[in-house]
Parts: C-alpha cells; structure tokens; sequence
C-alpha cells in the first residue's frame, strides 16, 4: 500500500495551469489506472484528467472551481500492493567519441597571458604612464584585467594623497607621478569633409581633458539644486555698485557676495571641504576657492585662499584681478593651487541649470547661475517678481552624502537670502 | 449472410482479420497516448482515429516487403502494417532514446524507420509529397518494381509541394501513389473553404493521372483501388492519385478544442460511422469473426498497448549530449 | 596540364562522377537537351541519356524535393537551380527538409544531394540573376555550403559533394564561369569540404574572402606588393560550415583582416568570420576587423552605374587593403 499523487498535466504547448470543472470521483471510490478522475478546463482544452494508478481515492486536494498550477497535486489514491512506481525515467550514457566533430574544437588553451594586453588595458596605461610589467594580472594565465589597471590607477592615488595627511594638499601633489602625463585622445575615426578644421590638442586643452576624464571617470557624481531667492541682495547691490566702482576702481560682481556665502558655509560645514584620498577622507582646514575663469578656448581655475577670512571687497578684487591675470596670459602655477572647493559662475553664460565636473581631487562644486526674475508664491497666498538664482552643485558620493550637502546648500541659501545692507558689510 | 467481398478482392479471412487487428491496434495506441497526455505523462498527441481504416486497408494493398511508404503524421495504420510495432510507437510518444523514428528528438507522429522503407517526415505539411517522387524516380532509374505511396489531408493538397511533386509523378510517369486522406477539417477550417473543386481527386486530371474518390471508411474498398494503382504503377502506367473519405473523429490534436468550430452533433454522427465499429460489424455478419474472437483480439491489442507503455515509460531518454549527435555523417 | 574555365572545370567534375558512379545524376531546368543555361551540363546529356540528365518541370521546391526524395533512397542527384536567386521557393525543402534528416531521424536516413546554383553579380544581371543567397543558408547545420574561387577548386569540390553523405549547396560565380581559367588535373581527385585554402602568402594584412572576390583580392595584392605591401589571402572555400582554424591562423598571421564578400554587408558570411576572429584572435590583432561588402539594399540593380557602385571590384579591395596596411 502507497500514497500516490496525481499532479494536474499539461494539457497543451503553451498551457500553464487548469481549473477542475468537476470531480468524477469522490474519496473512497475504488478506481483502475487510466479511470477518469476529473473534467479539467484549459485555456486550450477541455479533458478528462486520468488516473494514473489503480486504488482508492484518498483525498480530493483542489475543489471544483480551484484553478490549479500545472505539476501542483489535485488529489492522493491509495494504490494497492505491486503497483510499479517509476521514477523518472533515467537518460543513456552518452558516447563521447560519437560527439568529436559536432563540438567546436576550436578551444583557447590555457597558457601564461601575461604579457598579453587588450586594448583597453594599453589604452588605459598609456593614459596614466603605468609600466604594465609592474601591475599583478587577476585575469586567466595572470593576464593584466582592465579592472587590474584602475585598480593600480586609484591605488597610485592614495599613495600620493597619504603624505599629505594633516597638511595642505595641493592639487599637483595630488597628481601622482605615474598619473602626470595627460589623457591621450581616444583615437576615435571621425570622418574627415571638405571645410572641416583639424585643431591639434595640446597644452592646456589636453591638461584639461586629462582632469576631466579623470574626474569623471573616478568621481561617482551626484547632483543637487537648490533655488535662493536673491531680490534683497539684487537690491542691495544695484544700489552700491556704481559708488562702489568709482571709489574702488573695480566692479563689485554678485559673484563675490556668492563667493562669501559659499566660504561661509564651508566654515560651518567643513565636511564639504574635504577631499578623497583612497582610504581616508582628508577635511581640510584651509578655505581655499577655486573658482573657473574661461578664455575663448580655455578654463583655468584660479583659487581665492582662505576665502572666509576675506571681506566682500576683498574677494571682489581677486576675483577682478584673476580674472585679468587669466585674460592676460599671466596667470602663475601657483595662483591655481591649493583650492579646496570650487564655485563656477555659469551664471555669467546665461546658463539657469548646470552639472558640474569635480575639481579633482575635491569634493564638491558649485554652481551659481543666472539671477532671474520669476513669478515666486509668497506666504501662500501672493505672487511677486522675485530675482531668483540656482546653485547647483555636483559633490563626490564617495565623501559626501545628500544629507549633509543638503544642509550646507541650505545654509548658503539662507545665507544670500538675508544678504542686505543691514545684515552684511562689504568691507 | 452478406457477401464476402473480401474474398472478391482475393483477401483471406486471416487477411482481413489481420486488417481487423492492425486498425484495432491503431485506435487503442492511439486512445492510450491521449490518456497519457491527459495524465500529464506525454506532452503531445496527434490522432490516426476516424482513418484507420483508409490507412490499412491502403497499406495492406502495397507490397510490404519493397515499397516505400511517406505517411503523414496520423497514419499510424500505415506504420504499423509495414512494420513499427507498439513499443516503437510508444517509445516515440514518450520522447525516449529508443525511438526509431527520431531517438526522441521529433514529436509523435513524425514517422520514419529506414528497415522498413517508412520515410523521415517533418512538420511543415507536403514536403513528403516531392520526396515520393523521387523514390519512384529514383526506383526507376535503378529498374525496380518498387512503388511510392504518399498520403496527406485535403488541406494539403494545397500546398505547391502537392501540385509540383504530382505534376512532375505525371510528367515523368513515375509510379507514386498519392493518397489524400480527406477527414474534412484542415484543423479547423472546413473542406469546403479548402477546396475550390468538389473533390480532391478532380485534381488529378492536371496532372495527367487518374483520380479515384472512395469510402475511407471501408478498408476494403481502399485496398482495391490502392492495389490497382500499385499495379498500374508497377507497369510503368504512372501514378494515381486517391482520396479517401472519411472523418476526424478526434480533435486536431491534443492541443486543440473542436467544440468551437464544429457541432458535437456532427461528430457524433460520424462515429456512427467509425470503421472499427463498422468493418467489425462486417465481419461478424460474413463469420470471419466471432464474438469470442473479437474477444480474443481485443484482448491481445490491449496486452500489446499495456505492455508497450510501460516498456516505453520506464525507457531511458537519451543523454543531454545527445542533442548534439547526427548533424552530418562525416 | 590543361587549362580550363572555371564552368569546364563543373562539367568535367560532373561528367567523371557521372562515369564513375551510375547512382549520380543531373536535374533540373534546361539541364538536358540544351545542356543548362549556362551550358555548365553541355554534352552530359548526349553521354548519359535523358534518364540521367533530366529537364525537370518548372517548379524549383519539386526539384530539390525530388532530388532529396531520390537522395535518401540512395541515389547521389545533382539538382541544378537556374540561378541561386530562384532558390526562394525551395527554401522549405532544403531548410525544413535536407538540412534536418539525418538529425531528425537519429542518423537513420541521409540526404547526399548536391544543389548547384549560378550566383553572383557584374553580369548586367539586375535584381534577380545578381544575387549571393548564401547567408540564407548558412545558419542551418546539416547543410553545407561550398563556393569555390578557382577551376581547380571547383573540380575537386564538386567532387567531393557528389560524394559527401550530406547535403551540400555548391554555388558557382557566374561571371566566373568564362573569366576564370585555371589549371585542372585530368585525373580523379577530391578537396576536403569545409578546408579554407591559402591563396597567397603574405606578413602585412589578411584578407579573407570567396568565390570571385578572391580573385580581385589577389588582383590588388599584386598592385600592392609593388608598393611593399605584402598580402596574406585566405579563400574560405566552404562558407558553412566555417574553417576556424584557418581563419583564425590567418588572422593571428598579420593582425589586419580584411573580409571582403560581394553579398549585402549585414547579416553576411564575413560577419560571422569577423566574429570568429573577435573571438580568438583579441591579443593578435593590430587593427579593428575591416569589412568590405555590398551596400544593403535589397538587390544589385541593372544600370552600369549603379551596378558598378554596389559591385565589390579590384579598386575597392585595393582602397580597403591599404588603408588597412596604413592603420
């Protein structure tokens, strides 16, 4: 005596399950193999579900009405002695030789692989100056994997940004040795037609794509807004500024006043002024702005050090003579280091909306864009002409989180809110 | 008592109640495989049933032991008189590496066993119809007696396989049988949207040939007009083509539901009609066969189907690997 | 030895099997009494009879189906398309039928049938007597596809699939059959199916091709061995199934491959190779897999003008081997 299940079949190519339209059977009844069992309703057929053995009906498990999944039990038969259960029925021993010549026979033998690069892994070493023969390879046969490489790119980061630990890190230290030789264009076939200009990248061009590549290719971005009503500030600079050029002898720019808010909210959230240094976050203590200056074909990245300890005026007149210095040509090596945190005045495009790319190796930048006048609803129940800016800023997930960047954006927002000639001085 | 037309035919009683047996066989295989897939033990079924008896009595009109026989996929009444036993069959319902027809690797009711000339048949309807011809092309190019039987359904005989396979038997006076079995439903889709013509067999007069319609339900009066093609066709007279008219008295296949496209009616009228019963009834009336022997028969089939199935189930399939066996020969 | 065209080089091949072996024979339209439209069966049926060389009726799924019918009761037909582009409507019988029966019935039945067809564009052909039909085939093993360049080759390839137990697909470039001359052996021999052959031996690029294609590469090889560019040709031969070994070899050889095929560029016999080497050859290759091919559009069209533009020629393979060399 056993217990037998039957299952609900198959009952067609595509169908995946069957309703019970009604029992034939009811526990108790005696049955013999192949004795109907039930009327079974599919999406294709409608059939008699036979028994697979003969015995005794157990138990009914699905009712009539129940829609059952195909192979789910549908009811249990006691069998009598002797009946023979087959299990699945095994498969025959495949003969090997029989296969030789239907299998490919094309196979890559193991061997020592080295030495043999992919093109991405020569493209990758030749942009960062690594000497392959000094990476370990993970790959099969020891072969040099492209993760193998920029895992040695980022390594060689950290080494460089270590020593600096508790002290300035400047930003040409934090350009290894191995990684100085700027990006190599990636050799992309672009056709060529009559009246097109080949321009040769060289010098500042290629330095620039080098950071850029590199930023963007190690930085994992995220991206935050946040809109600042400007209007009191608006006010109050329009009303200076004519006053303040002729006694000072150069523009007092709403760039400044956002270059303070910023270096002020960097001193209340100095996690925002850190920088990723592999195994460590490195806060620095110095509050130094960069900020991006563009020529017709360039952009350099002049740095306003120790930004909150200098007034409006004072930042007002860096960022005047920076600017002429870029324009000049005669920007020094030393006027780009050092910066911590970088503000970029997209504003001065026109631009409403950027995502910026990290000043590698820092954390965050900042961009202010234009001052605009929009319909703003004020205390819920009235509509004014407001001057509104948005900052946008594109920080390193790695050392920082939205909820601190959040906090910091918050507070330079409140910051240029209540900027007006009785909160601030410019001098 | 009626008349013995068998004996007319030159059959013996041990003949016709071999056709008996063979068509009996058929239908039982036939009925076990579809419980099988009801229980869920075999994924598919194509039946042979209303057909039977065209397919015997066609089969025991040829020579069993030189011609070529191309079934299509119900004529498990053919395969069984030239020589595929229960077990094989089975074995081919079950996907099992023993299969003769495929090793498990083609549906049930894709017949083909080399040993006894049944040919490898496919799914796509009618391109057996052309492999026919060239047997019998290729017979006659050697100088053999043998001929070529080809069957099909009457939505077949739509295909451009059936009219260019015939068109080239009749230009070439090849000796082919063409066999329509006509059950009057092309799945669902009823003779009369099929055929533009009354019968199939009116359209042997393109193709040079004559053209016979006949009772599918009577083996006895397939068999003559099947042996005399044979023999015309052994004489170098050409091909025939034949329709045997008959009725589906299964759904298409197990996948399918009939109720919505034709009346229950219908059906059951045609089973009146089912030439089991029938040709069974016109034994008895001749006394080839008595009750008791009818027992006997019944009897033995159904030994056959039981031992058949639980051989084929408890057959090995073959192994995964074999998939990759028998793409080309060198 | 003789030198002989490349379509003398078919007929002869058909007539030694035709002698050799009396279960060989030819069908298929115009193949008898006018001995094809191309003459590629002239004389075959004044030597062998109608019997043996037989006009078929117009209808091309009948004479592959016929020819298979006959090849798996044992015969060894050699079915003639008119030309490849009319093989359409006996797609069914060679896809669903000759390619699957030795797999369908577990090696118990074979189809060693041979169909030949004219294919190939340059000949003023338009649309319909221009076209390479073989990637239509060549996903569907059980087939084998076989495309010769050089009389010699044809000779000992059709040889070779009359005698194969499987059905082979043996295209012959029309604009081939009075172009090409070649020397050919009176006597028997056969050419392994599915072995690419070494055209020329070379260091600086690869180039891998078939049919007449192989024949304008060498053209080009030569112009541009004068400039000391040396090229290595590979001449697939068999289209399905590929030669690895030998595309891989060539390929790892120079590490600048060239696939020329005068077929429509995508869905092509080159794109498989092209992935074969992608496959093998990663740390050989010192330039990206190059193709050269026939735009896609759906078929060479009849005006001089158009037809030279889609047509792959001398130039082109010059233009595309150079600059492979300058990479």
């Amino acid at each position: 005596m056993a217990i037998e299940q039957i299952k609900m079949p198959q009952l067609g190519e595509s169908v995946t399950e069957g309703t019970i339209s009604n029992w034939l059977v009811k526990v108790g009844d005696r049955v013999n193999k192949y004795d109907p069992l039930a009327e079974v309703m599919t999406d294709k057929v409608n059939a008699e579900v036979p028994s697979s053995y003969s015995g005794v009906i157990k138990e009914l498990i699905a009712a009539e009405g129940d829609t059952i999944a195909v192979g789910e039990i549908i009811c249990s038969i006691e069998t009598e002695g002797g009946e023979v259960v087959t299990a699945e029925a095994p498969a025959v021993e495949s003969k090997p030789e029989a296969l030789e010549g239907t299998a490919d026979s094309v196979s890559a033998a193991v061997r020592p692989n080295k030495a043999r690069y992919s093109p991405a892994v020569l493209k990758l070493s030749q942009e960062h100056g690594i000497d392959l023969t000094r990476v370990s390879g993970t790959g099969a046969g020891g072969r040099i994997t492209r993760k193998d490489v920029l895992q040695w790119i980022s390594a060689a980061g950290e080494k460089a940004a270590a020593p600096a630990a508790g002290q300035a890190v400047s930003q040409e230290k934090g350009q290894s040795a191995v990684l100085n030789q700027p990006a190599a264009v990636p050799a992309a076939n672009v056709p060529l037609a009559a009246g097109d200009i080949e321009i040769p990248v060289t010098g500042i061009r290629k330095a620039i794509a080098a950071n850029m590549v590199r930023s963007k290719h190690e930085v994992p971005h995220a991206w935050m807004m946040v809109e600042v009503d400007a209007t009191n500030l608006v006010e109050y600079r329009n009303s200076i500024k004519d006053e303040f050029k002729e006694k000072e002898g150069f523009n007092l720019t709403f760039f400044a006043f956002f270059v303070k808010a910023v270096a002020q909210g960097l001193k209340e959230f100095p996690q925002m002024n850190s920088m990723w240094a592999g195994d460590k976050i490195i806060r620095k203590k110095d509050i130094n702005i960069s900020i991006a200056v563009a020529t017709d074909d360039a952009l350099f990245v002049p740095v306003i050090k120790n930004a909150d300890e200098k007034t409006i005026k004072g930042i007002a007149r860096e960022i005047s003579e920076l600017a002429v210095k870029v324009r000049n040509g005669k920007l020094k090596a030393e006027d780009m280091q050092g910066g911590t945190f970088t503000v970029n005045n997209t504003g001065s495009f026109g631009s409403v909306q950027s995502m910026g790319i990290i000043n590698y190796p820092q954390a965050a930048i900042l961009q202010v864009e234009s001052i605009v006048k929009r319909p703003v609803v004020m205390n819920d129940s009235m509509i004014a002409v407001r001057d509104m800016v948005n900052l946008c800023m594109s920080l390193d997930h790695r050392v920082l989180d939205g909820l601190v960047c959040g906090r910091f954006l918050a507070r330079v927002k409140e910051i240029i809110e209540n900027m007006s000639k009785s909160t601030i001085s410019i001098y | 008592m009626t008349e013995k037309r068998h004996e007319v035919l030159g059959l013996s009683d041990e003949k016709v109640l071999e056709m008996y047996e063979t068509m009996l066989l058929a239908r039982r295989i036939d009925e076990r495989m579809w419980l099988l897939n009801r229980a869920g033990k075999i994924p598919f079924v194509i039946s042979c049933q209303g057909q039977e008896a065209a397919q015997v009595g066609a089969a025991f009109a040829l020579d069993r032991e030189k011609d070529y026989v191309l079934p299509y996929y119900r004529d498990m009444g053919v395969v069984l008189t030239f020589g595929m036993t229960p077990r094989e069959l089975m074995l081919s319902g079950f996907a099992k590496h023993e299969d003769p027809n495929s090793g498990g690797r083609q549906m049930p009711g894709h017949f083909g066993q080399k040993k006894n000339r049944i040919v490898t048949g496919s799914s796509p309807v009618t391109t057996q119809v052309p492999h026919a011809v060239g047997v019998a092309l290729a017979g006659k190019m050697e100088k053999k007696d043998f001929v070529s039987f080809v069957s099909f359904g009457e939505g077949s005989s739509n295909q451009g396989d059936f009219h260019e396979g015939a068109n080239f038997a009749g230009v070439h006076k090849l000796p082919v049988i063409f066999m329509c079995e006509n059950n009057k439903y092309a799945i669902s889709v009823p003779i009369e949207k099929q055929l533009a013509c009354e019968k199939v067999s009116d359209r042997a007069i393109g193709y040079g040939m004559p053209g016979f319609t006949v009772d599918g339900n009577d083996p006895l009066e397939v068999y003559k007009v099947v042996r005399e093609a044979a023999e015309r066709g052994r004489r170098g007279e050409g091909p025939t083509l034949i329709e045997t008219v008959s009725y589906r008295l299964t759904p298409h296949s197990s996948d399918d539901d009939d109720r919505s496209y034709r009346a229950p009616d219908e059906v059951a009228k045609a089973k009146t009609q089912d030439p089991i019963i029938t040709f069974g009834a016109y034994l008895k009336e001749t006394d080839v066969m008595t009750n008791e022997l009818e027992k006997e028969i019944n009897h033995r089939v159904m030994k056959m189907v039981n031992e058949a199935t639980d051989y084929a189930e408890n057959a090995p399939y073959a192994a995964p690997e074999d998939a990759l066996k028998y793409v080309y020969g060198n | 030895m003789a030198v002989i065209s490349y379509i003398d080089a078919v007929t002869m091949a058909i007539r030694e099997e035709m002698e050799r072996d009396p279960k060989v024979f030819v069908l298929g339209e115009d193949v008898g009494k006018k001995g094809g439209v191309f003459k590629a069966t002239q004389g075959l049926y004044e030597q062998f009879g109608e019997e043996r060389v037989i006009d078929t009726p117009l209808a091309e799924s009948a004479i592959a189906g016929v020819g298979i019918g006959a090849a798996m009761y044992g015969m060894r037909p050699i079915a003639e398309m008119q030309f490849a582009d009319f093989i359409m409507p006996a797609v069914n019988q060679i896809i669903s039928e000759a390619a699957k029966i030795r797999y369908r019935s577990n090696n118990d039945w074979n189809c060693p049938l041979v169909i030949r067809a004219p294919y190939g564009g340059g000949v003023h052909g338009a649309l319909y007597h221009s076209q390479s039909v073989e990637a239509v085939f060549a996903h569907q093993p059980g087939l084998k596809i076989v495309m010769p360049s050089t009389p010699y080759d044809v000779k000992g390839l059709l040889k070779a699939a009359i005698r194969d137990n499987d059905p082979v697909l043996f295209f012959e470039h029309k604009r081939a059959y009075r172009l090409i001359k070649g020397e050919v052996p009176a006597e028997d021999y056969t050419l392994p199916i599915g072995k690419a052959d070494v055209k020329r031996e070379g260091e600086d690029i690869t180039v891998i091709t078939y049919g007449l294609c192989v024949h304008f590469a060498l053209q080009a090889a030569e112009k541009l061995a004068g400039d000391g560019i040396s090229s290595h040709i590979l001449d697939l031969r068999t289209v399905y199934p590929l030669d690895k070994e030998a595309i891989i070899e060539a390929a790892a050889k120079t590490g600048k491959v060239l696939l020329v095929t005068e077929d429509n560029k995508e869905g092509s016999i080159i794109g498989e190779v092209a992935a074969i080497i992608a496959e093998h050859c990663l740390f050989d290759l010192d330039a990206p897999i190059k193709r050269l091919a026939g735009p896609d559009v759906p078929a060479m069209p009849y005006a001089p003008t158009m037809e030279k533009f889609f047509m792959v020629h001398p130039e082109k393979i010059e233009k595309a081997m150079r600059e492979l060399a300058e990479f």
